[in-house]
């Protein structure tokens, strides 16, 4: 008895320890997750150019970056961010519409096509979300200058790559995420609703667009937005498929974290931040919405 | 002779469109040209030798995975034991992490305690690592705080260290850890603790003997999900590693500038993927064993 109450104060002990291990994990990993941000953001404030300590609140970052200045040693010109800025939007929108086309095709035909081969093509759809984006990055790379190498030589015109090459990348990796959304729309609905449809005599074009489409349109939107997010934030791929003049603002962000810690481009980074915490926001909320209208 | 074939071309096509192959064609077309086919160049660019300028040429050789393994197998190994210690990390800070966050009773707080470990993700990956570099460098924020405090007289050095990159490894993939964790311990019927606790198990029982395998297919999920692209990582190590904390990624990426060698940076990219195939059919395995069992 005695032997077995000593036992049960024991295991008392280790749960009320497991228990405050069980709070404490999560505040010190909620710290972890949110200190380097907080600081990023407090430091574009500081009014020295210290990140060791805090001096003072200040603007004159921010302003700074507006007016092509950009700390003592880097050269830095606020037209050339814009014009990197106007360059990802454009990749984003293209490479967009072209991955939510092919990607809700291939969805559909994979939701409601009956044809052999439907798990290798599972597998070819999973495999570019895996593989490191350092491998996609260096294969395309390869790829586009055999291919160029190849089309000199044979038209005797030389292609360098540029937007073209960009886009075709950013279409490559967005497919699959746009497919996946998607999907998971299609799987949602009910195929009975098209059958009707085509028992009430319409044709499959027709039921197609009368009835399938507007039922997944919500999962096609949050697709095309989830692939123009990746799009725009996409540095590893787009780094070794851009070319001269095509650099996009991830690209030319890396440029300059890459020399040195300064506030002007803690400032940048905490306006892109801002950026791209705004439009996922938009794009959850149009989720919302268009979830709750169905 | 001709009808016949055209007539059966007619019956194949009017049975590619009834069974919606076609719609899947396009697609499938282009992730052909634009992912497979590269992967395929870059497998026989591998075998290539050097020429000038770093393309490659004409005979085949071994001789760049020779290197692989010889010269560049530090730096190899460093990559699959830095992402190797950085899922174990994830798993033991993740884990509990999910688990706090799925056992709230409110679903408003559930919500909120997962949207605060989403939210940061939202950022661009490349500032959150650079985040990073404010708070280890030599003046940063960390040795700023401890040297005010008094708790060292000399800055430590943390940038451009292992211990660095593997901070940022950690940071950049831990949400991939807690998701599919979360999803399955939420699904988890915590009736079953209470059925074990009444057959007599105690409370680390309860946990090894049920919760665990129960939420196996979440960990396995996690594990994958952080060791592969920590393998691979490129932009981590890069701002946070220098040097010493170079990962085959930073390798890869060196044979593709000025001075580079294209067939070495293929080879290393082969083996990486290598790396990566092997780890992809040990979660297969280890999921289908935990769904048989």
């Amino acid at each position: 008895m005695l032997i077995n109450e000593g036992a049960m104060g024991r295991n008392r002990r280790i749960r009320r320890l497991g228990q405050a291990g069980l709070w404490l994990n999560p505040m010190v990993a909620y710290f972890f997750l949110w200190a380097p941000i907080l600081v990023l953001v407090l430091f574009s404030f500081n009014s020295s150019r210290s990140v060791a300590s805090f001096s003072g609140f200040t603007l004159k970052w921010y302003s700074n970056i507006l007016n092509n200045v950009m700390g003592a040693e880097s050269a830095f010109s606020t037209a050339i961010m814009l014009n990197a800025f106007r360059n990802s939007l454009f990749v984003g929108t293209v490479a967009t519409a072209i991955s939510t086309v092919l990607g809700t095709m291939i969805a559909l035909a994979m939701a409601r096509g009956k044809f052999p081969g439907k798990r290798l093509i599972d597998g070819l759809l999973f495999l570019p979300v895996v593989i490191p984006e350092i491998t996609q990055a260096i294969s395309l790379a390869i790829f586009f200058k055999v291919a160029f190498d190849w089309f000199a030589l044979l038209s005797g015109e030389r292609v360098f790559p540029g937007f073209h090459t960009i886009i075709a990348a950013h279409v490559t990796f967005n497919i699959s995420y746009v497919a996946i959304v998607a999907r998971a729309r299609l799987a949602d609905m009910n195929p009975r609703l098209e059958e009707a449809a085509n028992d009430l005599g319409a044709n499959p074009w027709r039921a197609f667009w009368r009835v399938t489409f507007p039922l997944i349109l919500p999962g096609v939107i949050s697709g095309a937005l989830l692939a123009f997010t990746l799009s725009l934030d996409d540095f590893v791929i787009t780094f070794f498929t851009s070319g001269v003049g095509t650099t996009t603002l991830p690209v030319f962000v890396y440029g300059l974290l890459k020399l040195t810690v300064t506030p002007e481009v803690n400032a940048i980074s905490t306006i892109m931040m801002l950026i791209s915490t705004l439009l996922i926001g938009i794009s959850l909320a149009m989720q919302g919405r268009a979830a709750s209208r169905v | 002779m001709d009808r016949q074939f055209s007539l059966d071309m007619k019956t194949r096509w009017g049975h590619m469109k009834k069974s919606g192959a076609l719609l899947a064609l396009p697609t499938i077309a282009w992730l052909f040209i634009f992912f497979v086919l590269p992967l395929l160049i870059v497998l026989v660019v591998s075998f290539l030798s050097r020429g000038r300028g770093g393309v490659a040429l004409l005979p085949f050789t071994l001789q760049h995975y020779e290197r692989t393994f010889d010269v560049f197998f530090i730096i190899l190994r460093r990559s699959i034991s830095l992402a190797g210690l950085t899922t174990v990390i994830c798993l033991l800070v993740g884990y509990p992490l999910a688990f706090f966050i799925s056992t709230r009773r409110r679903r408003l707080v559930q919500q909120i305690t997962l949207f605060l470990v989403i939210l940061p993700f939202w950022t661009n990956f490349l500032i959150r690592t650079y985040a990073w570099r404010i708070l280890l460098g030599e003046q940063g924020t960390i040795n700023g705080l401890l040297l005010s405090v008094g708790v060292i007289d000399e800055p430590l050095t943390m940038l451009n260290t292992q211990f660095a990159v593997l901070v940022g490894l950690v940071y950049g993939f831990l949400p991939f850890m807690v998701l599919p964790i979360y999803a399955s311990v939420e699904r988890f019927n915590f009736r079953y603790v209470d059925a074990a606790y009444d057959l007599g198990a105690n409370d680390a029982r309860a946990f090894l003997r049920v919760i665990l395998p129960l939420t196996m297919p979440g960990v396995l999920a996690g594990c994958a999900l952080v060791f592969i692209p920590s393998v691979g990582a490129f932009v981590t190590p890069d701002l946070l590693g220098g040097t010493r904390g170079l990962m085959i990624g930073n390798l890869i990426n060196k044979q593709f500038g000025g001075s580079g060698n294209m067939p070495l940076g293929s080879a290393l990219s082969i083996v990486m993927m290598a790396v990566v195939m092997l780890s992809l059919l040990v979660y297969v395995f280890a999921n289908r064993r935990e769904r048989g069992a």
